[in-house]
């Protein structure tokens, strides 16, 4: 009978936008020193509802709202971090680490090496990243490339709602700098709720379907583009391998290589542009430590390098799509 | 509180440590770039003398003074100027990153402003965990035309946080006159009213006058009375960095300045108060001595260990980004 109770637990299902704050909650609860800043995250709840409930159970002094500051957030996050707390400051669009870049390029990753170790900045900056919701070219980016390109920063893109809270443990509980890639484009979708205590540690890539003929990597959003390009594939007869990397850095290599090693064909489904997207690492790194494993080239399935059109039309035209990566993964098999 | 005599000793230490860094960069033993404080001692002397141990000190890339204020050795300070495996930052920050984080002095930085707002989160931080820590933030006359000084006085106004606006005014921005950039005559004070905080211009040059207003400031922070900014009025000795010769410095105003030097200043005061000229002498030799002892131990330190290179990225000590 037990066995039965913790299954019907586990098939429990919730949103990632809930998800978003279950997680939080969840630290704030085990850790006093957690604490939220951000624009609109504590009466209001968040403007993506992300933060619902965390105000009312955690109170003004743990959940704390400001003004539209980008930079004072974050660099208030980052004093706060070197002096006994974990903060978790949330930049409500991605779009936005533009006007706080500062502290993501040159303050937060750079602190503890610069002066040889003695100061530690363990928070996490959150932020709702990506398109398809027709926000538009300053409100849609996929800037996970951004934070890729520096040393020194943690990067999460999680893709299922118990991965948000499982990672969110994790971002919180390092003690190195984390940003923390919420999808948009995910907040509504569903999946089975993360049993208590769920910690996923960083890093870790996961193989979300198994297959031999193609190896598709993903994250974040590009996760069910890929997982519906995989199925429409295998009534054609070819077997696609999904990863959901989960996280850019650390980056889980090793799963990749495995992968391939088995595969032989490696396909890249990113949302940031191709121009400088985080791909373009994975795929060196192959064609470097995996050359002898591939029986094809490698392709990138990314955003095209255009800023991100408003209308539905267009967008689609822009962002990996399940007919595109469906179309490069057959023309791949077929080499 | 401490004797003006000591007061004055912890200058001189940090003149001649200036003077020795402009030396070693001149022979080609410092590399990079310097930005010397000379001139600036009072307020870094002044004001630490004013806070306690458990606060929390930020400042600039022109931070040396700070640094050793707060607790650094010369030696160490001298010693990551000329990328040795001693030095304060295991020769990985640099003249510009001076740090001393068991001090609570939390770091130097680089980035013109960017550390205004590191102090009000520290103070928030501070006042979370249920202390009456303030937090200090120094920054130059520049930095008061930059978004993040505006952020950060805002935010700290609105939550009343214990923090301190140190504005280092030597009226020059780099190369240029902070007048001929800048709105208002007082580059910090002038703005504080905006965000309704009271500011103070004080002698930046007079290590008394800046340790009253500092402690001013710091009680009414740590009784709940929220933020202050003073504008400390203070003169570069040396140029901007480098070998700057600042040029574009009137030599009226530069003669001017550097007859209201802190140690000349401090020394009046110490000769008025009947404190034997002997005594001043003797504690500038010690000076002399201190800092002559940190050039020679720096000097034959082993160099920075190019392993280093790969340290102090992560928590656990790595640079591993990848499996």
């Amino acid at each position: 009978m037990a066995d039965m109770t913790a299954n019907r637990e586990s098939v429990t299902v919730t949103t990632y936008r809930e998800s978003v704050a279950e997680g939080i909650a969840r630290e704030m609860r085990r850790d006093p020193t957690v604490v939220c800043l951000g624009e609109d995250i504590g009466a209001a709840e968040g403007v993506f509802k992300t933060t619902v409930g965390l105000f009312k159970e955690f109170g003004p002094r743990r959940v704390w709202d400001t003004p539209i500051s980008e930079q004072a957030i974050v660099g208030a996050a980052m004093g706060a971090a070197m002096t006994g707390l974990r903060p978790v400051a949330e930049i409500m669009f991605s779009d936005f680490l533009a006007c706080c870049w500062d502290y993501l390029a040159n303050e937060i990753p750079k602190v503890r090496y610069m002066t040889g170790g003695q100061l530690s900045v363990p928070l996490v900056v959150r932020t709702a990243n990506g398109g398809g919701l027709g926000f538009g070219a300053q409100h849609s980016q996929a800037v996970e490339n951004w934070a890729f390109t520096v040393p020194g920063l943690k990067v999460v893109a999680p893709s299922t709602p118990a991965d948000v809270v499982g990672l969110m443990a994790s971002a919180i509980r390092s003690d190195d700098p984390v940003v923390f890639f919420e999808h948009k484009g995910l907040f509504a979708s569903k999946g089975p709720a993360a049993p208590p205590d769920h910690v996923v540690p960083l890093g870790e890539a996961a193989v979300v379907r198994s297959g031999t003929d193609v190896t598709l990597v993903a994250l974040a959003s590009t996760v069910p583009v890929a997982l519906a390009a995989a199925e429409a594939l295998a009534a054609e007869g070819v077997s696609v391998e999904v990863i959901d990397l989960r996280c850019l850095v650390p980056l889980d290599m090793r799963t990749v290589l495995e992968s391939v090693q088995r595969t032989s064909r490696l396909v890249i489904v990113e949302e940031n542009p191709y121009q400088g997207g985080w791909g373009g690492t994975v795929a060196s790194i192959v064609a470097d430590e995996g050359f002898e494993l591939l029986d094809a080239p490698i392709r990138r399935v990314a955003a095209a390098c255009v800023p991100l059109p408003f209308a539905d039309a267009l967008e689609d035209q822009v962002i990996p799509t399940v007919s595109t990566v469906t179309e490069a993964v057959r023309r791949l098999a077929a080499y | 509180m401490t004797d003006l005599i000591d007061l004055y000793e912890r200058m001189a230490i940090i003149r001649r440590t200036e003077k020795a860094a402009q030396d070693l960069f001149l022979a080609g033993l410092i590399k990079g770039t310097t930005h010397l404080a000379a001139g600036h001692e009072a307020v870094a002397v002044g004001a630490n003398d004013a806070l306690r141990a458990d606060d929390y000190v930020f400042a600039t890339y022109r931070g040396h003074h700070h640094a050793i204020a707060r607790g650094a050795t010369p030696e160490e300070c001298l010693a990551e100027l000329m990328s040795k495996a001693t030095g304060i930052c295991k020769a990985k920050g640099g003249s510009m990153h001076l740090t001393k984080a068991d001090a609570n002095m939390l770091g130097s930085y680089a980035i013109v402003g960017s550390h205004l707002p590191m102090a009000v989160g520290a103070a928030w931080s501070a006042t979370l965990r249920g202390t009456d820590q303030v937090a200090v933030a120094f920054f130059g006359d520049g930095a008061t035309n930059i978004g993040a000084f505006h952020e950060a006085l805002n935010l700290a106004a609105v939550w009343r946080l214990p923090v301190l606006f140190v504005c280092e005014n030597n009226l020059y921005m780099e190369y240029t006159p902070i007048g001929s950039v800048t709105a208002v005559a007082n580059p910090a004070a002038d703005r504080a009213p905006a965000y309704g905080l009271p500011a103070e211009v004080i002698d930046g040059n007079d290590v008394l006058v800046v340790r009253d207003a500092v402690a001013r400031a710091a009680q009414r922070a740590r009784d709940g009375g929220g933020p202050t900014v003073l504008e400390a009025r203070t003169y570069r000795h040396y140029g901007h960095s480098r070998t700057d010769p600042a040029k574009y410095r009137p030599e009226d105003e530069v003669r001017q300045w550097l007859e209201r030097d802190p140690l000349t200043l401090a020394r009046a005061k110490l000769l008025e108060q009947g404190v034997p000229e002997e005594e001043i002498a003797e504690r500038d030799a010690h000076a002399e001595r201190v800092v002559a002892a940190a050039v020679d131990a720096a000097k034959s330190a082993p160099d920075a260990d190019p392993r280093e290179a790969f340290t102090d990225v992560w928590a656990d000590g790595s640079a591993t980004w990848r499996t």
